[in-house]
């Protein structure tokens, strides 16, 4: 919540015309929830501290309608007041415009002057911790100097607090260290207090400049001050890089994701020699399945359901049914639903699939789903997927007996899995064979299993 | 009913019918069904060609007038209404159309022909300047009218009147409506509803006197009958109804006969035949039937009485109306069971439904054809008493239940005290007959058969908008967005929906108080409860917890009988969002096997005569469930703050050292500070370390349910009063709840709740709730809020933030809205409520979980969470 600027270099009071701002004034500037203000702890010749406070106005934070904001609806107990965020990056554009862009009417030459400073921050706080703030600053030669605080003292095992009292010195013209800072102290933070939009581009070309090209954190800092949006980080680090390759998605993610295409191509594959016509996805999620299906005419009805309507809204919106042609709108229907709960519109298909669905409901309750796919639903054939416990070993970041996914209730061996599935064909008239699914290990098996039900009775 | 009714000044049609007006153009029937219907009654087919066409002589669009007049008309059919047909109905294929909607809709047909002359519908039609048909229209309506008048009751017409003039027509005084004979709403029981007795005269005058009949078995008369007498002082007598199959293959069918026919035709007794009864009538009336299961029995018992006897019977058995609808509708008696559709209906198929039931169309291994199971998609409000199908225990399911307990073949003769809902059965005197499938065939469970079925709920039940009726309160819907996030939620995170039987509501905190430096104050509490005319209430002090609803059986076996869980251990504990509080199934297994010994060590399952019991309470400490929050958002939120004010203060205190005009940021930052290390403070009195159950701190203040009771008509001191005798079970465990009492409007008491409030909260507290002394408490406009909370001053740090009580904060926090909160609250409450009463009265699955998932529904609802 305070910016602290202090130089030593004499006449150090020059930094109040540096800053436009006159040392013997407290001066206020207004932000968007709350104001800033503007003093001087210090000034002699000798040595000179501005400081930049924020005061946010708590009761504004949330009030101030913050549609499309979530921390200010979800949060009334709020560390923003208490922090340097992206406030203190539009405190720093509203308060220090003038010196940010490089302009001194009285000292012009100060400028472009590389002067001694001593930058304070209370406090900064950083996603990520110590090592990666001093690889946003230390790379552009800031001597950095950083105390950390623990959450709460009197309870020393809930460890470190991601805040940080900290101090940078370097001697550099004033406006770079203004811009480097309204870029950082967010990315440090990697929060914004509005919507990211396509002018946040602009502002980072235009205050990354000369520095932020050859950063060596570059990507990281511009898909973390863009705040993860893909599209707009994409194209903003196609600017800053202009002629190199850009660098693959991270490793961890492809795998995941191709293990992931990998049982929905099996999926289909298998779906398509049983020669089904008619497919109910339980469990459609985004809706990949759905889309993969579309593109087969042999598939006439395909049905997706989800408990999650966030997830169908989002298959909704990739498959655009709307926007189809008639007789291609008529083959694609999406519902909402539960597989705890019979429906009858899950009657009457050729197949009902559950792709990595059952982990996610709990164990007791899974006799319910045996009844709403294998006694009401009862489509001709069955398949389902979910992941091989066994097959964890492998995964070295996973420690043993962790799931691989937060929402996970359970993960079955395979032999777990054989043992359900052969009671359940058994007790509702089906016939059941396993495979494994993706790259399969000599002992351990796949990373995913399957189960394909066909209807006896 | 005569088709040439000379005079007619009085006519009598069924009060459920669909009534065709048939007659040409320019006859008068609209003018007949004006004069005679109320105009929401009436489907003109005018009126249809109008609405979909603007013009209402559009003949070009009669057959999408037509599908709209009959979409209506089933709509009201469905519903039960008698509607009126006006059109001109003259050719036979537009009536077929017609009948075929009344029967699919189980009513009775009713045509009402106005027979006009030419020239008098001419005549009629020419005041019309829109009616400008050819001159052959009309003759060639009266002409195929005449040809098919004759048809009509081979049409399918019960009811035919004919009108062959205006006179005729101007003669007809009213049109009266009679309840068909399966109504009788109006009678109330008590009523001891009875099995299949098949011949079995012994045992069932024995069941009679077990219910406290007195029979004069010699002489089939019934003496006198056993009264109760109701809240109001009125005694009524009770009423034997009798579900059918009285005959065949039990040793003295035709004494059952005499007992029967006598009590029927005294009225002291009501009987609804059986497909047996209605056989030996076939065979009486001299049909051609086959003398088999059972029937050649009943023919040999009868070979030796009078053949006014067997008149009589044939007369009894003929006059038999299908079923019953008794009692305002909540009861229907019918041999086979009837579904919800027909209900109160006459028509062919219901009869057939009635003795026969459904069957699927295939034949088990005994030859035996496959009853559909009907019940298991009933969804009506009434309660269906049926026999037909012999089972080896009468349940209930789906508010359904077959009495017929096979006393012929060896079992018991049962009967259904009714609105008790209590079984009383004698035992057979021998095994008279053998049944050709295995009684209960396929029905061994450790489940009941509701319990068996019930497994698995119908989403139609749940998602969309819903309409709940509540016992406590208005009618209240849940709106489709918030059932879908409730089937969200009750889907991924929920427990098992068969422990699911309550929720407890939300509470809004009282009135914004309007003291220095407060938000809220037991004052406005007191305030609520003195303007809604309650004169004593109960504080109890607002546990620094998190709510929990606990369940306990008394063992495993309760469990599974009761609740019809099987391998979940005797007892579950959820948090208000049905989601389970302990991660850790052992933990909680171990936690409600502490409970259970408490409640056993204190003989708290004798003294309330139970297996188990459902406990409203709060589960301490709060940081159990909620260390997460504690640590990533409040300690996070006090360590910011803790390390950048006091380096604001010095950089401060040094500016106005050195002059600058900084003393009043100086103050500002000083007193946020303060405010700072006060909130610390306050989120720091919930963090107790958890390390085992031991750590655990359970503080019960409702008792919600036991088996076969709610404790929702026991004031809370009652309430305090038996959970304290809890309590002492495991002190280490258990909490009473502290409290004191407070009259409303006497100073001293109500100081002293405010004063008890204060040094709660000043010793850290949360605050307290005060609650009206009565657990349902009602003003002039219904349900008020059962609790409001008061939290203190510090507590609400963690709620509205640290420097929330500084005075330009404070300002614009008080203007908060507490009405959508309080709505909320008490439409979760009545909910509530609703779910615990329909369980202990043992409602199927789907309709406690209605009533739990509607709250779940509400919670989705936009609300200020700091309320």
């Amino acid at each position: 919540m305070l910016l602290t600027i202090t130089t030593k270099r004499y006449p150090a009071t020059d930094l109040g015309y540096l800053l436009h701002k006159h040392p013997a004034k407290v001066q206020t500037v207004e932000l968007t929830a709350g104001s800033a203000h503007i003093f001087y702890p210090e000034a002699t010749d000798h040595s000179c501290t501005a400081a930049l406070l924020l005061d946010i106005d708590p009761v504004r934070l949330v009030r101030g309608n913050g549609k499309g904001n979530d921390f200010t609806l979800e949060q009334y107990v709020n560390d923003r007041p208490y922090v340097a965020s992206s406030f203190m990056s539009a405190a720093i554009a509203q308060a220090y415009a003038t010196a940010m862009n490089g302009r001194c009417k009285d000292k012009p030459h100060l400028v472009e002057e590389a002067i001694p400073f001593e930058i304070n921050l209370s406090v900064l706080p950083v996603k990520g911790g110590e090592p990666l703030l001093r690889q946003f600053f230390e790379p552009l030669g800031y001597e950095v100097t950083v105390q950390s605080h623990l959450l709460d003292e009197q309870y020393p095992e809930w460890g470190q607090s991601r805040y940080f009292n900290m101090t940078l010195r370097h001697t550099l013209p004033l406006k770079t260290i203004l811009r480097q800072l309204y870029i950082l102290v967010p990315v440090c933070d990697n929060d914004k207090h509005y919507f990211v939009g396509g002018h946040e581009i602009e502002k980072l070309m235009e205050k990354g400049e000369g520095w932020l090209d050859t950063h060596p954190a570059r990507e990281l800092i511009t898909r973390r001050y863009l705040r993860h949006i893909a599209p707009l980080a994409k194209q903003a680090l196609e600017l800053i890089m202009k002629d190199e390759a850009l660098p693959e998605e991270e490793k961890p993610a492809k795998d995941k994701v191709k293990l992931h295409d990998l049982r929905l191509l099996t999926v289909r594959d298998i779906l398509q020699e049983l020669n089904v016509a008619t497919v109910a996805d339980m469990g459609c999620g985004e809706g990949k399945l759905l889309r993969l299906l579309m593109e087969k005419p042999q598939f006439k009805k395909i049905l997706g359901m989800d408990v999650s309507y966030h997830a169908l809204e989002i298959a909704m919106d990739k498959l655009k049914p709307d926007r189809l042609p008639e007789m291609q709108r008529n083959r694609i229907q999406l519902i909402h639903g539960s597989l705890t709960y019979r429906d009858k519109r899950l009657s009457g298909f050729d197949a009902g699939v559950l792709v990595e669905v059952i982990e996610h409901l709990d164990e007791p309750r899974l006799s319910a789903l045996e009844k709403v796919v294998f006694e009401y639903a009862r489509p001709l054939h069955v398949i389902i997927t979910t992941v091989n416990a066994e097959y964890n070993a492998l995964y070295e970041k996973l420690s043993a007996g962790a799931f691989r996914h937060g929402d996970h209730r359970f993960e079955w061996t395979r032999a777990q899995f054989e043992t359900w599935g052969n009671r359940v064909a058994a007790q509702f008239g089906y016939t059941v064979s396993f495979r494994p699914l993706g790259e399969t290990d000599e002992t351990l098996g796949g990373p995913s299993q399957l189960a394909l039900f066909k209807r006896s009775l | 009913m005569s088709r040439r009714n000379r005079q007619l000044s009085h006519i009598t049609i069924p009060e459920l019918s669909l009534v065709l007006l048939i007659g040409p153009s320019g006859a008068g029937k609209s003018t007949f069904a004006r004069n005679f219907f109320k105009p929401t009654e009436i489907i003109s087919s005018d009126v249809c060609r109008g609405l979909i066409s603007d013009d209402e002589n559009n003949q070009a669009v009669s057959a999408d007038a037509f599908e709209v007049a009959r979409f209506i008309a089933a709509k009201r059919l469905k519903l039960g209404l008698l509607t009126v047909i006006d059109a001109t109905n003259v050719q036979p294929e537009a009536r077929k159309e017609w009948v075929k909607l009344a029967r699919e809709y189980h009513v009775l047909p009713v045509a009402i022909v106005l027979n006009m002359a030419e020239h008098v519908c001419k005549e009629r039609n020419s005041f019309r300047g829109d009616r400008n048909f050819g001159n052959h229209v009309i003759p060639q309506q009266i002409s195929q009218l005449r040809r098919g008048i004759r048809h009509l009751r081979e049409e399918g017409f019960r009811h035919v009147f004919e009108f062959h003039s205006p006179e005729q027509v101007s003669q007809l005084e009213t049109i009266a409506r009679t309840p068909l004979y399966n109504n009788k709403k109006e009678e109330h029981g008590p009523f001891d509803i009875i099995g299949d007795v098949h011949g079995c005269y012994d045992e069932l005058c024995a069941l009679l006197d077990t219910l406290g009949y007195q029979v004069d078995k010699d002489n089939y008369t019934l003496i006198s009958a056993p009264a109760i007498t109701n809240g109001e002082g009125h005694t009524q007598f009770r009423k034997p109804v009798l579900v059918g199959d009285l005959v065949d293959r039990g040793p003295k069918s035709p004494q059952v006969l005499r007992l029967v026919m006598n009590m029927v035709n005294n009225g002291q007794a009501l009987c609804v035949p059986g497909n047996h009864d209605a056989k030996l009538l076939r065979y009486l009336i001299g049909k051609n039937v086959q003398l088999r299961y059972g029937l050649e029995q009943t023919v040999a018992q009868l070979a030796d009485e009078t053949p006014e006897f067997l008149e009589a019977v044939k007369l009894f058995l003929d006059g038999l109306v299908s079923h019953y609808v008794l009692d305002d509708g909540k009861l229907v008696v019918a041999h086979a069971g009837l579904k919800e559709n027909m209900q109160g209906r006459g028509s062919g198929a219901v009869r057939e439904f009635c003795l026969y039931g459904e069957t699927t169309g295939e034949t088990d291994e005994f030859g035996l054809p496959v009853r559909y199971n009907w019940a298991l998609e009933y969804k009506g409000k009434a309660m269906v008493v049926y026999g037909h199908t012999p089972v080896p225990q009468a349940k209930f399911l789906n508010n359904i239940i077959d009495i017929d307990t096979g006393c012929v073949f060896g079992a018991t003769l049962t009967a259904l005290r009714y609105p008790e809902r209590v079984l009383v059965a004698v035992p057979a005197l021998e095994q008279y007959a053998v049944p050709a499938r295995p009684i209960g065939y396929n029905a061994d469970s450790a489940l009941s058969i509701e319990q068996q079925y019930d497994n698995v709920l119908d989403i139609d039940d749940f998602t969309g908008k819903k309409i709940l009726e509540t016992r406590y309160s208005h009618s209240i819907t849940i709106r489709e967005e918030n059932s879908i996030a409730a089937l969200e939620a009750m889907s991924r995170f929920a427990v098992n929906p068969r422990w699911l039987i309550y929720l407890p509501p939300t509470m809004s905190p009282a009135e914004t108080s309007r003291e220095e430096g407060m938000l809220e104050h037991p004052a406005e509490g007191l305030q609520y409860y003195r303007d809604a005319g309650i004169s004593k209430v109960i504080c109890e002090e607002k546990h620094m917890g998190s709510r929990a609803v606990v369940i306990v059986c008394r063992d495993e076996a309760t469990a599974v009988k009761r609740f019809g869980v099987t391998g979940e251990g005797n007892g579950i504990v959820y948090t208000r969002t049905g989601r389970s509080f302990f991660n850790d199934k052992q933990t909680e297994q171990d936690f409600i096997a502490r409970i259970n010994t408490a409640l056993i060590n204190t003989g708290f399952y004798d003294t309330f005569e139970t297996d188990w019991v459902c406990l409203d309470a709060e589960l301490m400490p709060w940081s159990a469930k909620a260390q997460a929050l504690l640590q990533q958002q409040y300690a996070a939120v006090g360590a910011a703050a803790a390390h950048s004010l006091p380096v604001v203060v010095e950089a401060l205190l040094q500016a106005v050292t050195q002059g600058v005009p900084a003393q009043a940021l100086l103050e500002k930052y000083s007193r946020r500070q303060e405010q700072t290390s006060s909130y610390v403070k306050a989120y720091r009195q919930y963090c107790w370390p958890v390390e085992s159950l031991d750590d655990y701190k359970l503080a019960p203040f409702h008792i919600m349910a036991t088996e076969g009771k709610t404790y929702f008509h026991r004031d809370h001191t009652w309430h305090m009063s038996a959970i304290g005798d809890i309590c002492a079970g495991n002190e280490q465990l258990l909490v009473a709840t502290p409290f004191i009492e407070a009259e409303i409007g006497n100073e001293a008491s109500e100081q002293a709740a405010v004063r008890w409030w204060e040094s709660l909260t000043a010793a850290g507290g949360e605050g307290m709730v005060i609650k009206p002394a009565a657990f349902i408490a009602r003003d002039a406009k219904g349900l008020i809020q059962p609790a409001v909370k008061i939290r203190g001053k510090e507590y609400l740090r963690i709620i509205y933030g640290p420097e929330y009580d500084a005075p330009e904060n404070l300002t614009r926090l008080r203007s908060r809205k507490l009405s959508g909160k309080r709505s909320l609250a008490l439409r979760e409450f009545a909910l509530g409520l609703e779910g615990l009463d329909r369980f202990v009265n043992n409602a199927p699955l789907q309709l406690v979980h209605q009533c739990v998932f509607g709250i779940l529904a509400l919670e989705s609802e936009p609300v200020d969470p700091r309320l």
